[in-house]
């Protein structure tokens, strides 16, 4: 057993806080419209660091389901998972680093045309140049 | 000796990719409070940083700092954060014992003299109490200055170790002392909290491992980008305060809905710290979020401010019924009715000590 999953928790209160109480999850949405508006027209990308904003239980989600599933969906294994995935809204993306017992380390909205760490890195692919031209060798070729 | 390799050839000695590696920095900045453009700034940094050589010396204290530490999630961001420092010395958790245990601290200082960055947690008993806190036979006021000698700096991790914090507390039967009140001549980051928040220490030593510096501290010596801003600023239960809507009781109806927890209590309007944003347990939650009033372990002498259940103000308006008001009135501005509430702390101190 290892990590809070592995923890029986049982909620007592139940009842879910109402939607405009915490009332943190209508300000981000501004911000991200404020940022996609400057993508735009300057081309300029932003990324909010969300773990950083205070979040009253049931924000995030709201944040979440306010942000919904787009196309785009990409996972890489470094370090624990990584999950990249497009919001409902086209240059909106959501990233999650998660730690290698599945906690999140990071969380972070970008609001780009193309995430950066979608793109193969540069130190990596000349390290695979590398690995192919040595696995050739190694077979004759 | 390992502090030589850089966090770099760590990393690489891992397996970590370029991708992995800019995730690390991206949740390494994230974790030492810098903007999401700093990240370039912090792999460049981090890709040559030297490991430093890091002693850590437990004194007068319950091991709740080392704990809280390294049963974080494992393996981890944080983690790679201690992979990439060396850490020499630290007795509950190297496998060395004894004398060989204390061999390993002396070499490792003689070997970085001047340059070894000095962890301790706990306080220090001084005067006739002071041989009542030892370890190998000698007493932590002597390892303290010795171990301090050779450093280029020094981080109290917890309350006990920046400001006395629990063995201190009246009527300080040891006569404890914090590292700051014993060492006054190379830098101080204190790291207060019972116990620190994880991420907030190695922030800290994250810092250290990138830029090489000590942060900007606040006026009580803690990192600013972890200390600058009051709990009760970042509580996602303030709009309940700024309405005036309190729980009275844990188990009231206010409670259930979430209210602000100030008349029971919480110290947040007087405490500067992270929980509201970074939080515990892998950023699952903290204490006001479980329904309990911040303690207000991060400052001096929290242990000494009367009950952890009587509201800021009662002790100076001397009827809790009154909160409200008090409350109200400070609501117009965050950091005045912090100030306010410091002020009162103040007061129903001396009326306690009285
Ligand atoms: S008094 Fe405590 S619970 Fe209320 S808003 Fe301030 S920090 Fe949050």
């Amino acid at each position: 057993m290892s990590g809070l999953s592995g923890i029986g928790v049982k909620v007592e209160s139940g009842a879910a806080a109402p939607d405009e109480i915490y009332a943190n999850t209508l300000p981000l949405l501004h911000e991200i419209r404020h940022a996609l508006a400057r993508l735009v027209e300057s081309g300029e990308p932003t990324v909010i660091d969300i773990q950083s904003i205070p979040m009253g239980p049931g924000d995030m989600n709201r944040l979440m389901d306010a942000l919904g599933e787009g196309e785009v969906r990409a996972e890489f294994e470094a370090l624990g998972k990584t999950v990249i995935r497009e919001s409902r809204y086209g240059g909106v993306w959501i990233i999650e680093h998660l730690n290698g017992s599945g906690g999140v380390a990071g969380r972070f909205i970008e609001i780009t045309w193309v995430p950066s760490l979608l793109q193969a890195q540069r130190e990596d692919v000349e390290a695979g140049l590398e690995a192919l031209a040595d696995a050739l060798a190694a077979a004759g070729n | 000796m390992a502090a030589s390799k850089t966090v770099g050839d760590v990393l690489r000695a891992h397996g970590v990719s370029r991708r992995g590696f800019m995730k690390f920095c991206a949740a390494t900045a994230s974790m030492m409070a810098l903007p999401p453009s700093m990240v370039s700034t912090v792999a460049a940094a981090i890709e040559n940083a030297r490991r430093p050589s890091v002693i850590w010396l437990p004194f007068q204290e319950c091991t709740g700092c080392t704990e809280a530490i390294t049963r974080s999630h494992t393996p981890t961001l944080e983690g790679l954060i201690f992979d990439s420092i060396s850490l020499d010395y630290h007795h509950t958790l190297m496998a060395a014992s004894g004398q060989r245990a204390e061999d390993a601290m002396m070499q490792a200082m003689e070997e970085n003299y001047g340059n070894y960055l000095l962890l301790v947690d706990g306080s220090i008993p001084t005067e006739e109490f002071e041989s009542h806190s030892c370890t190998n036979g000698h007493t932590h006021l002597s390892m303290l200055k010795d171990a301090a000698t050779g450093a280029a700096a020094i981080v109290s991790v917890g309350t006990c170790a920046a400001y006395g914090g629990i063995p201190k507390a009246n009527p300080n039967p040891t006569k404890a002392r914090s590292v700051q009140d014993l060492i006054t001549d190379k830098p101080i980051i204190n790291v207060p909290g019972c116990p620190p928040v994880p991420t907030v220490l190695t922030g800290v030593l994250a810092h250290y491992l990138v830029f090489g510096t000590i942060p900007e501290l606040d006026p009580y010596g803690r990192p600013m980008a972890f200390f600058g801003q009051n709990i009760h600023d970042r509580c996602y239960r303030r709009p309940f305060y700024e309405r005036g809507q309190f729980a009275e009781t844990f188990d009231d109806e206010g409670a259930k809905k979430g209210y602000c927890l100030y008349k029971l209590g919480c110290k947040g309007p007087i405490t500067y710290n992270a929980c509201a944003t970074v939080r515990w347990n892998e950023g699952t939650s903290w204490p006001v979020q479980s329904g309990h009033g911040c303690l207000g372990c991060s400052e001096p002498d929290f242990w000494d401010k009367g009950s952890f259940y009587r509201p800021l103000s009662a002790a100076y308006w001397g009827d809790a019924r009154t909160v409200g008001i008090g409350a109200a009135a400070g609501a117009a501005a965050g950091l005045a009715a912090a100030a306010l509430a410091r002020g009162k702390q103040k007061k129903a101190q001396q009326e306690e000590k009285a």
